[in-house]
């Protein structure tokens, strides 16, 4: 059967003609109307990186703007840090840079190369939980869940970091972690257990 | 965010080799990654510095050197500063929270924007982000604000505790230029007050960068306090703040240093209430009738009055904790 086509023949010589004239218009020009692109349109650029995320090398490539929470998200499927208000004021996003507490959201993914990046799904040995995950478990230390990783890496860095000689003591060393359903007693209750232990 | 180009300096020349107009540095990040976030800052390249910049703590013959690159959490950690210079650690474990000071840098807290809400919504006209466009505080919402050093274009306070804690103790920001020169800039007069110019916030030279903190030996080690009051209990910024020294001899003040933040666009040094302590025995009255000499020519803006008497209560309340009783 034969197919109707829908272009007219005058659109068949508009746009025919058009295109040749694109073809005609000399290198300058096109240069220029480069240069303006470049001018308005800022350049994008795509960095490789090698990062290290819980022991393991990833070799990636990441425009220059990407978060390091981004990147877990995003690129490497690792959803545990969560995105809370990506502006560093909740701490759900709470990952640990050469063993230290750390923002992913305010950390530039290109400036992770050659530190070790841990996250929640790195916490646990194979099938068994960190003793701060059971913690969190057996106290209540949640309820809806979305702070709880960013609160367990914190709570883990309190612990390596003594401050918690007392519930005064946890509340303020912990206070870069805001859990919106209230479970505060919960995460006091499963960082004393710890840090008793 | 706007896209950028990103390189690392692995040495200070070379990071102020790029530098131009449309170059920043980033070192902690923590403060300019939301600013870029919000399109607040758009730079063309991004220079990473952290291993461009000392981030040692050192020794020297007049008293110690911060360098640029130490992060807040090791230098409120430090022995050294805990020993002579305790003030500092006093005021960075006031300010943000663990992640924030693991991440943040010495001279970056030094370079912080103002927390002013007009400032970050781009939404809103401020003379601080847009020279020019108006200030929305003045009208506007303005319990944050400024209560004195402020001008008709700009009421927005400066952030940081560490820096009321170093215009205290007369600390001085040494500064390298692009031709490899140094010099060092009283730390009174490093941050600017915003008169005609809310958007420039310090004085610190277009080819050069910070490269240490620099404080003399003082007699303020023992008799020292950090008074921070806020909306919460912690990890928020200050409504206005006091950074408290004494030098006692007897219960004689021998000398005397107040500093407050929340108050002006720069760490704010009460320099009358501080030469009315010299030489008085230090008690309750005392330190009351300092107060009243620190409150006296503020000037409140429509929703900050309260910041007034709640200066005078923790300027009376730091220098009673100065007495460790």
């Amino acid at each position: 059967m034969k197919q109707e086509y829908n272009f007219s023949r005058r659109f068949f010589l508009k746009t025919s003609s058009a295109l040749g004239a694109l073809a005609f218009i000399p290198k300058g020009v096109k240069a220029f109307y480069e240069e303006v692109k470049n001018f308005i349109v800022p350049k994008k650029e795509q960095l490789p990186l090698t990062v290290s995320i819980n022991k393991k090398s990833y070799a990636i490539k990441a425009d220059t703007r990407t978060t390091l929470l981004d990147l877990l998200r995003e690129d490497l499927n690792l959803t545990g840090a969560k995105k809370g208000c990506d502006h560093g004021q909740c701490g759900a996003c709470t990952v640990h840079i050469d063993g230290e507490r750390a923002l992913s959201c305010l950390t530039l993914a290109a400036m992770v190369p050659g530190k070790e990046v841990t996250t929640i799904e790195g916490l646990a040995n194979g099938d068994k939980l960190h003793p701060m995950q059971e913690a969190f478990i057996e106290c209540d230390g949640f309820q809806c869940g979305y702070c709880t990783p960013g609160q367990i890496m914190s709570a883990v860095a309190c612990v390596k970091e003594g401050h918690t000689k007392s519930v005064a003591e946890i509340k303020e060393f912990m206070s870069g972690n805001l859990c919106r359903c209230g479970a505060y007693n919960g995460i006091v209750e499963s960082i004393q257990k710890v840090a008793a232990k | 965010m706007r896209p950028f180009l990103f390189s690392k300096s692995s040495a200070i020349n070379q990071a102020l080799a790029k530098k131009n107009g449309t170059t920043q540095y980033i070192a902690g990040g923590t403060n300019l990654v939301d600013l870029m976030k919000k399109h607040i800052a758009e730079p063309e390249s991004l220079v990473d510095i952290t291993s461009a910049l000392p981030a040692k703590i050192e020794v020297t013959a007049k008293g110690i050197q911060i360098g640029a690159m130490v992060r807040n959490t090791p230098l409120a950690n430090d022995a050294i500063i805990l020993a002579k210079y305790p003030l500092i650690a006093k005021a960075v474990l006031a300010g943000a929270s663990p992640q924030i000071r693991n991440m943040a840098s010495t001279g970056g807290n030094l370079l912080q924007r103002t927390r002013c809400p007009y400032f970050y919504d781009v939404t809103t006209p401020c003379n601080k982000r847009k020279a020019g466009s108006g200030c929305s505080a003045i009208p506007g919402e303005n319990r944050m604000s400024a209560i004195v050093g402020y001008s008709d274009q700009c009421i927005a306070v400066h952030p940081s505790d560490l820096c009321v804690a170093l215009a205290a103790l007369d600390a001085s920001v040494k500064v390298q230029d692009k031709s490899g020169k140094t010099q060092s800039i009283a730390f009174t007069d490093f941050h600017r007050l915003p008169g005609t110019t809310p958007e420039r916030d310090n004085n610190l030279p277009a080819n050069a960068l910070i490269h240490s903190i620099e404080i003399n030996e003082n007699a303020f080690a023992k008799n020292c306090a950090y008074v921070k009051v806020r909306d919460r209990d912690s990890y928020a910024f200050a409504l206005v703040s006091v950074a408290a020294a004494l030098n006692l001899k007897d219960n004689q003040i021998v000398e005397a240093r107040l500093a407050s933040g929340g108050v002006a666009h720069k760490p704010w040094r009460w320099l009358e209430a501080e030469q009315y302590l010299k030489g008085k025995t230090a008690n309750a009255a005392t330190f009351e009738a300092a107060a009243d000499i620190a409150i006296k020519d503020l000037r409140a803006q429509s929703h900050n009055g309260f910041k007034i008497p709640m200066l005078k209560g923790a300027i009376e309340t730091a220098l009673q904790q100065c007495l460790n009783r």
